[in-house]
């Protein structure tokens, strides 16, 4: 008998409500989900009015001012806090993004905050990302050459080659759009998802790389790649307004292009 | 107290603590050159706040018109206002080039002129024939190229197998008897201490922006490399020179990048006038960033800042063609439109001086062994400790750091770093044992804190600092100023005695990260500020009004600064007025106009 329902353990339950001081007008409710692996509770959404007049304009503002004013035990990634190193991707709203672009203005009253969907969960919002950063290496996301670089000089590119690269080699790595991918979630162990393969195509894209050849052999694997069904949550959900599902497509076309040649 | 934790023991040949651009490019030169290596890092390395890094790395390639590494020499000297080490200033100058060549072969994406070569763009203080002509120097990825130079050596790193240990906190060094023998480490995935052991530590951890409650540096740049080395008993040095970039978002501190004035941007007061002509007449917007942080401003202290406060400036590009600013500056336009609400090709960026890079950090030769002063000399190698990046002071920014220098000053010394170990070190050298209590003081550090239950908040504390950075220790000085800085600074500092935690776990406990850190920013910010208020000269970032000359007579000079307890010591280095070999002269100290 199949069961509908997630495991006993994994139930998420009512937390705390942490009240917004008396007196407070403009006020924001935070809903955020909490797990803390050394308890063995189960999963909890917390609830923290925020005095929306004295916080900051983006949702990373406001988690950090809950983890300085109300709750230090609140964890999450952040860093860059500009959108360029990818830490504090998150489901919020029910869409993957960015903590630190997402303006609180733009969402509604309630804000629910959850960790990337169906990653591993570490603890409160951190996922546990190894096996993301694991296929990512899979693709050998470096140059291969087999004709050696001139001595004291660069290899040459011309910019309509460079051109090429924009919008694939400015991934941050934040995997919001893998994580939004039903494909993906059903399954991450063998297809390769949409910011991995994106990355793929930026090194099969690159005029320097010369092993286009079998980057395109280690592709053309009904899993790794053709799991993409053109669902475009990818595209929808990237922070940067990047365009993997492009990405993949090309590299199918380069596939069906080679199979025709 | 050991007992109560399980300590995993490793032993490498290098440790690299670190994995921004400086770390990345050491650990995968070590890696090259098979030492045994272990890169430990508190973020995931493309993270790390290198990839912030925006308009370029410096390298008279000559790709864009006549270049040649004795120019560059000499504006970073001419930049640095005399204060660099000049034997350090051309290794760093003259091994860009071949170092930049390499990042290409490495793969890193630079935007290419029409000849398919290496782009370059105009940056700050940047000159050819020693200040006559302006150069284009500054090698580019739009504006994106710390993103792209740390990918690509984060895969670089991959291709050769590094070992990484990530969301690893590095607590303390292990000193024995003068000699770094590893560290302690703290692991959040699963809450171990780990007790590394090798026979280099090479430390790449950065510069501790968060010091200032206003500053571009990401939430994770605390400086904890050089808060350790004060914990070993070391000195750090010039830590009174702090960057404040001209072009930091108002409001956010988001950084615009120097590149924006280099493809033609200019700043504008409340009259609409392009003050910088009054400045620097000749390099005007592009003249060196203490200069302009320091119009702004005396515009703003005037009454012609803009905004209904009148309390910051505009940056200007939108009379540059749409499809440059598409091409070359993609970022900045993005974090524009998303943290000031502007669309660049039709309005001003509203921006101000923003803290951005510390030009002090831990004394080092340039084959980057830490250096201390013992015995009167002041040379004197630390065994066993290397330090390079913004975590180190070579120094070859001296007292102000030119625009696209710190990309180069990470790779060159990166490099530099992996040069020198493999000389030093044989790859699997057997290690003496490590003394039973080696780790027994960093490890009553972390529980002490872990455990403390006293009435003040880690934010509480952290925000006192900032506020008090921020107002005591800013584009101006005076020594009133800072004596009251000093003061605030040694009291907040003493407060931590009473910091509180909520969080006791040790998976992921980020309540205590962070409380680490604020006692790695308070050390760092009392020996800053300490620093500041004894240097009575102006020289670089370190503006004085009681003092406004630069006064070579007395302080031609390196600080030193040591935090025994609660009392800052000072003391000096020399600063090397001599190259390293003959091929160019050295440059003795002249006025500095721009």
């Amino acid at each position: 008998m199949a069961e509908f329902t997630l495991p006993k353990n994994s139930r998420v339950q009512k937390g705390k409500t942490h009240h917004a001081p008396a007196g407070v007008k403009n006020i924001r409710r935070f809903e955020i989900y909490r797990w803390d692996p050394e308890t063995g509770d189960n999963p909890r959404i917390d609830v923290y009015e925020l005095d929306a007049e004295h916080c900051g304009a983006m949702v990373l503002d406001a988690i950090i001012k809950i983890k300085n004013e109300v709750d230090s035990t609140l964890t999450f990634r952040r860093s860059c806090r500009e959108g360029v190193c990818g830490s504090c991707a998150m489901n919020i709203d029910g869409k993957n993004t960015l903590a630190c672009t997402k303006a609180i203005d733009s969402l509604p009253d309630t804000i629910r905050i959850f960790p990337l969907p169906h990653a591993q969960v570490v603890k409160d919002l951190v996922p546990d990302l190894n096996h993301l950063f694991a296929q990512y290496a899979s693709i050998k996301p470096w140059i291969e050459t087999q004709t050696p670089p001139p001595a004291d000089s660069e290899r040459l590119q011309s910019r309509e080659d460079r051109a090429k690269l924009d919008g694939l080699y400015d991934c941050i790595l934040c995997f919001c759009c893998s994580t939004s991918c039903p494909s993906y979630w059903w399954n991450s162990e063998r297809y390769l998802g949409p910011a991995v393969l994106l990355q793929a195509y930026r090194w099969i894209n690159d005029s320097r790389d010369e092993n286009t050849g079998q980057r395109l052999d280690e592709l053309e694997d009904p899993f790794k790649l053709y799991r993409c069904h053109t669902i475009m949550n990818c595209t929808d959900t990237c922070p940067k307004s990047l365009n993997p599902a492009k990405a993949i497509a090309e590299i199918k076309k380069l596939l069906l292009q080679r199979q025709e040649g | 107290m050991t007992a109560s934790y399980k300590i995993i023991e490793h032993a490498y040949d290098v440790l690299v603590v670190g994995a921004g651009g400086a770390g990345l490019r050491a650990t995968l030169g070590m890696a090259e050159k098979n030492l045994k290596t272990a890169c430990i890092t508190k973020v995931f390395p493309t993270r790390s706040h290198t990839v912030a890094a925006q308009g370029g790395i410096s390298a008279a390639l000559g790709n864009m018109g006549e270049d040649d590494w004795r120019f560059h020499m000499y504006d970073t000297v001419k930049g640095s206002d005399w204060l660099g080490d000049q034997d350090a200033i051309e290794y760093m100058c003259r091994e860009a080039i071949p170092a930049i060549i390499e990042l290409e072969h490495y793969g890193v994406p630079f935007s290419r002129t029409p000849e398919g070569k290496i782009y370059q763009r105009a940056f700050g203080g940047m000159s050819t024939h020693y200040g006559k002509g302006r150069a284009q120097r500054t090698c580019a990825a739009a504006d994106k190229t710390g993103h792209a130079i740390l990918h690509t050596l984060y895969q670089q790193s991959l291709k050769h197998n590094a070992e990484f240990f990530v969301e690893f906190i590095v607590l303390d060094l292990i000193m024995e008897d003068g000699v770094c023998r590893g560290v302690l480490a703290w692991s959040l995935d699963d809450g171990s201490l780990h007790l590394f052991k090798a026979h280099m530590t090479v430390l790449a951890t950065g510069g501790y922006g968060r010091s200032y409650f206003s500053c571009t540096s990401a939430h994770t740049v605390t400086g904890d490399g050089n808060a350790m080395v004060l914990r070993a008993g070391l000195a750090l040095q010039d830590m009174e020179f702090v960057q404040f970039h001209p072009t930091g978002i108002y409001g956010s501190g988001c950084l615009i990048t120097e590149g924006v004035r280099g493809e033609g941007g200019y700043l504008t007061n409340a009259e609409g006038e392009r003050f910088m002509e009054r400045y620097a007449p000749s390099a005007r917007d592009l003249a060196s960033r203490d200069i302009v942080s320091r119009a702004m401003t005396i515009e703003i202290n005037e009454g012609r800042g803009v905004g209904r406060l009148k309390d910051h400036i505009y940056l200007h590009i939108e009379h540059l063609d749409p499809a440059i600013i598409h091409e070359r500056l993609p970022g900045i336009a993005e974090t524009s439109r998303i943290f000031a609400g502007v669309d660049v090709t039709k309005e001003p960026i509203p921006v101000l001086p923003t803290v951005h890079y510390n030009m002090g950090g831990i004394p080092t030769n340039y084959n980057t062994e830490v250096v201390t002063l013992k015995d009167g000399n002041p040379d004197h190698v630390v065994p066993g400790l290397m330090a390079i990046g913004e975590a180190a002071c070579v120094s070859v920014h001296g007292a102000n750091r030119l625009g696209s220098n710190s990309l180069l000053d990470i790779i060159v010394f990166g490099r530099a770093a992996a040069i020198r170990c493999a000389q030093l070190i044989k790859p699997g050298d057997a290690h003496k044992p490590l003394r039973k209590d080696a780790a027994d003081r960093a490890i009553a550090r972390f529980d002490k804190i872990r455990h403390a239950q006293g009435g003040r908040p880690t934010a509480e504390i952290r925000l006192d600092m900032q506020k008090t950075m921020q107002a005591k220790a800013a584009v101006f000085r005076t020594q009133s100023t800072l004596d009251e800085g000093i003061k605030a600074m040694a009291e907040i500092r003493a407060s931590f005695a009473d910091v509180s935690l909520k969080d006791r776990s040790l998976i992921w406990n980020t309540d205590l990260v962070e409380t680490l850190e604020l006692d790695n920013l308070l050390s760092q910010a009392l020996v800053t500020i300490s620093a500041a208020g004894n240097r009575k000269e102006s020289r670089g970032g370190h503006a004085r009004e009681d003092y406004p000359n630069r006064d070579d007579a007395n302080w031609l000079k390196h600080t030193l600064t040591w935090l025994p307890g609660n009392q800052v010591k000072i003391d000096y280095r020399p600063v090397h007025l001599f190259t390293l070999t003959d091929e160019v002269e050295a440059f003795p100290p002249k006025e500095r106009i721009y």
